[in-house]
């Protein structure tokens, strides 16, 4: 019924198991079992509850993404995807009165501890937006714009930097004649790729995406969506997605949310072909959401 | 079922006439005045044709038409378009004291333009319509009659121009520098002295007053050879003067009144009725550039205007200089840092209600708060050897500049509010979400995102502090500034000085001058070079900003 991942585009099975697993009660994740053991975790959330003020958006999440693959959220709207998504870079943490308790480990180290730098934090695990939202500068500027705040002066590290990321985001051959010209000269797509490069030109490990393509035309979701299968070559992706169709065909692993809770998270081949919640398999053959 | 009425008060045909109308009379009304303002003004510096009159008693009258009217409560039902009267400029002040007649039509036996009267502009009395009827050097005839004596005229007008141009800058430059010199050397005196009195450790060794009193020695040998040069410099003035005044020229008006008057007096003669057209538009263009770069003479009724719009400009922007930072931090802190709150509510509340305070009002506090509280307090500290006159204790551009951006520091915190809550939050998340700080996030973002929209309250702050008088008229602004607030000795910018402002010199002109009538077309070029100066620093800034928008394409303001 949904188009697979590619199998050429499968995780590489050579990745073994190196960082610490967490000691997550199993019964917590529904579809434990389908983890595939051959890959590490990379973020591992546990009796994560969030709160804006005294509304409580999420309710005791715990999942583990796996390192190098692309997960999705899914979910109807209003059920914390994105908030799930924004707590993972801290960005809630400019919303006055949220506030989350429960263990968010990034390579096992809890990102809401004390002495985590947030702007470290943020290096390492980067966001492209639901609205692609270049800033008012130069193509070349808005690449720039990270690795110039971790402090990179120099002319022609910055070139290769630009573009690396700008390749990385495929679209370093639509631009690479124009990058002093304005980032808004660019197509709505071209923009969003641009974010990407952006994320990419600081290196991080982890890419959150909020939505990429929601306001992107058929061609351009696809351009992003086929950029995420050699993204995860060297990043672990999170994607949050309205669109089922299109968490079916990029991810590897696909978590069901539903008012504030995680419903359900597996592989996505199995979640989609055999989900084993109700919940879950009314949502995913459209009958509510 | 609606009635007819409700039907046509809905289609909206209405509220568009309603609109329309609106538009036009604003329209119509700042374009009449602009009118108004630049026919009246413009007009000043044409020079018009001398006409003489001869009346039914025999008077002549000479001078410039300056307008036509019917006699109030000359119409009757056998007369229904009334008496009509003239109204002549006819110079010559010091002869008749006034510089304006009013003939009645039927007075008038003839009414001709000979082409051999002249017209001569003076430093003092104003301008003389008259013929020339010797030129003299000294006692001694020179030239005799009107046409030799015109030609006659002419090189030793040029040289006495040449000469008072000289006389000027011994006085002003010169002599200036020396009287500074000397007042230097005297304040230092009189700081020693102070020094000496005041601080107990001084007068523990008998060392440092020797050494002191070798210094004012010093200063008052100094202050020997300054006035030593001053002496010799009066003598080279007096020779100057002797020069300046050796000629003289007889002129005859009208009425074969004759007067005397020394060529140095004289800034330009002129045959207005035998020149072309096209050396009347010369002059007329020589007209606008004197008045726009030369000071003003006759208690500001002639002459120019360029300590007026110097001081204009000069406080305009240190206004801006002062209110740019203080506003847009202010609104920074409002909008990016400050917990939205009733607090900031009221915070904003009560800026927006700053702007509408009353502009004498900030004047008075510019008065006790700047001038009395922080210039008093200034010279006690700094300039304690030239109490009692005060330095920074007494208004001056800076403290009216000040004054001014306490004023319009409101409109600069809205509209930088404005502008900074008009940036996406998109921008910012993208940036926090690239690792930025909030503090890099709004340096590199937000405030290039928003600087159209804080330029925006610039320029409207520009234009309310150009168009400001009340508050200046108790912080530093005066009918004639002996200086510009910069020149060319040390520290240039002189921020203490007392400055003119082209709005002061309009209600100054127009109505505290001796002679309202012969300064009428003086007010309207002042209003038109005001409006000018303030239309050409808006610009500026709506250049620069469409330049900054241009750069930052995408900002929503």
């Amino acid at each position: 019924m949904y188009p697979s991942p590619p199998m050429t585009q499968q995780p590489p099975q050579s990745q073994p198991v190196t960082s610490p697993r967490l000691n997550v009660p199993d019964g917590h994740l529904q579809s434990s079992d389908n983890r595939s053991h051959a890959h590490a975790v990379k973020l591992a959330l546990h009796q994560v509850n969030f709160f804006y003020g005294a509304h409580q958006a999420l309710f005791k999440i715990d999942i583990e993404i796996m390192k190098n693959q692309v997960t999705s959220f899914i979910g109807p709207s209003g059920c914390g995807k994105s908030t799930l998504l924004r707590c993972l870079n801290r960005l809630n943490d400019l919303i006055e009165g949220a506030r989350v308790e429960g263990a968010m480990l990034l390579d096992g180290i809890d990102i809401n501890g004390h002495d985590v730098d947030i702007t470290d934090l943020r290096k390492r695990v980067g966001m492209v937006f639901q609205k692609s939202n270049p800033f008012p500068k130069s193509i070349y500027e808005n690449v720039a714009y990270g690795p110039r705040l971790h402090g990179i002066r120099n002319r022609s590290q910055l070139d290769q930097i630009i573009e690396e990321g700008l390749k990385g985001a495929g679209l370093w051959d639509e631009v690479k004649d124009r990058l002093q010209a304005s980032a808004f000269g660019l197509s709505g797509g071209q923009q969003q790729r641009l974010c990407i490069a952006r994320a990419l030109a600081v290196k991080p490990d982890v890419l959150l995406m909020d939505e990429p393509c929601s306001a992107l035309d058929p061609v351009a979701t696809a351009k992003i969506e086929e950029l995420l299968f050699s993204l995860k070559q060297d990043l672990t992706v999170i994607i949050v997605t309205h669109n089922m169709q299109q968490a079916a065909r990029v991810s590897d692993w696909t978590a069901f949310m539903y008012l504030g809770e995680l419903v359900e998270f597996g592989l996505t081949k199995q979640l989609f072909t055999t989900p084993s919640k109700k919940q879950t398999e009314d949502y995913i053959t459209g009958r509510f959401g | 079922m609606r009635s007819p009425f409700k039907t046509f008060f809905a289609s909206g045909n209405v509220f568009i006439w309603g609109c329309a109308a609106g538009v036009s009379i604003s329209l119509l009304m700042v374009f009449g005045l602009l009118l108004l303002i630049i026919i009246n003004g413009l007009g000043y510096f044409w020079t018009s044709g001398i006409v003489e009159l001869a009346l039914k008693d025999g008077q002549h009258v000479m001078g410039q038409l300056a307008g036509r009217e019917v006699i109030p409560r000359s119409v009757t039902p056998d007369r229904p378009e009334g008496k009509g009267r003239l109204r002549v400029k006819i110079g010559n002040r010091d002869i008749y004291g006034l510089d304006f007649k009013w003939v009645n039509d039927d007075q008038i036996v003839s009414q001709t333009y000979p082409p051999d009267t002249v017209l001569l502009e003076r430093r003092e009395w104003g301008n003389m319509y008259a013929r020339i009827n010797g030129v003299y050097k000294g006692e001694e005839l020179q030239a005799e009659g009107n046409d030799a004596g015109w030609i006659a005229l002419g090189p030793l007008i040029t040289a006495t121009n040449a000469l008072h141009q000289q006389i000027t800058r011994i006085e002003t430059t010169e002599i200036g520098a020396i009287n500074s010199d000397i007042e230097q050397a005297r304040l230092q005196i009189r700081a020693l002295g102070m020094g000496h009195s005041l601080s107990p450790g001084a007068t523990d060794s008998s060392a440092p007053v020797i050494n002191e009193t070798g210094q004012i020695k010093d200063l008052k040998a100094q202050i020997a050879s300054a006035e030593a040069r001053y002496q010799e410099k009066t003598l080279e003035l007096d020779a100057l003067r002797t020069q300046f005044n050796e000629y003289s020229v007889v002129m005859v008006d009208a009425n074969g009144r004759e007067k005397q008057i020394p060529v140095g007096q004289i800034i330009r003669a002129l045959r207005p009725n035998e020149i072309s057209l096209v050396y009347k538009s010369w002059i007329y263009l020589t007209n606008v550039w004197s008045v726009l770069s030369s000071e003003p003479r006759e208690a500001n009724t002639e002459g120019g205007i360029f300590p007026a719009i110097f001081g204009t400009v000069m406080m305009v922007i240190v206004m801006s200089l002062a209110v740019v930072p203080f506003g847009v931090l202010a609104a920074l802190y409002l909008r990016e840092y400050a917990k939205q709150g009733a607090l900031v509510r009221l915070v904003r509340i009560a800026v927006n209600n700053l702007a509408g305070v009353p502009s004498i009002v900030f004047g008075v506090f510019g008065l006790g708060f700047f001038i009395y509280a922080i210039g008093g307090t200034l010279d006690t500290l700094f300039f304690p050897e030239r109490l009692p006159t005060p330095t920074f204790g007494t208004g001056g551009i800076l403290w009216a500049s000040l004054t001014l951006a306490l004023l319009t520091v409101p409109v600069v915190i809205v509209a930088t509010e404005e502008g900074l809550s008009a940036v996406p939050r998109e921008f910012r998340e993208g940036s926090l979400a690239l690792g930025a700080t909030k503090l890099e996030t709004i340096l590199k973002v937000v405030i290039p995102s928003a600087l159209p929209g804080i330029l925006t309250g610039v320029i409207l702050a520009m234009a309310r502090a150009a168009g400001e008088v009340a508050p200046l008229m108790l912080t530093g602004v005066v009918k004639l500034a002996p200086s510009l607030p910069v020149d060319s000795s040390w520290p240039f910018f002189h921020f203490d000085r007392k400055f003119m402002h082209l709005g002061f010199h309009i209600y100054d002109v127009g109505f505290q001058s001796p002679n309202v009538e012969a300064a009428k077309p003086m007010v309207y070029i002042t209003t038109l070079v005001l409006i000018t100066v303030v239309v050409l620093l808006n610009f500026t800034a709506i250049v620069l900003r469409n330049h900054l928008r241009k750069k930052y394409a995408g900002s929503v303001l």
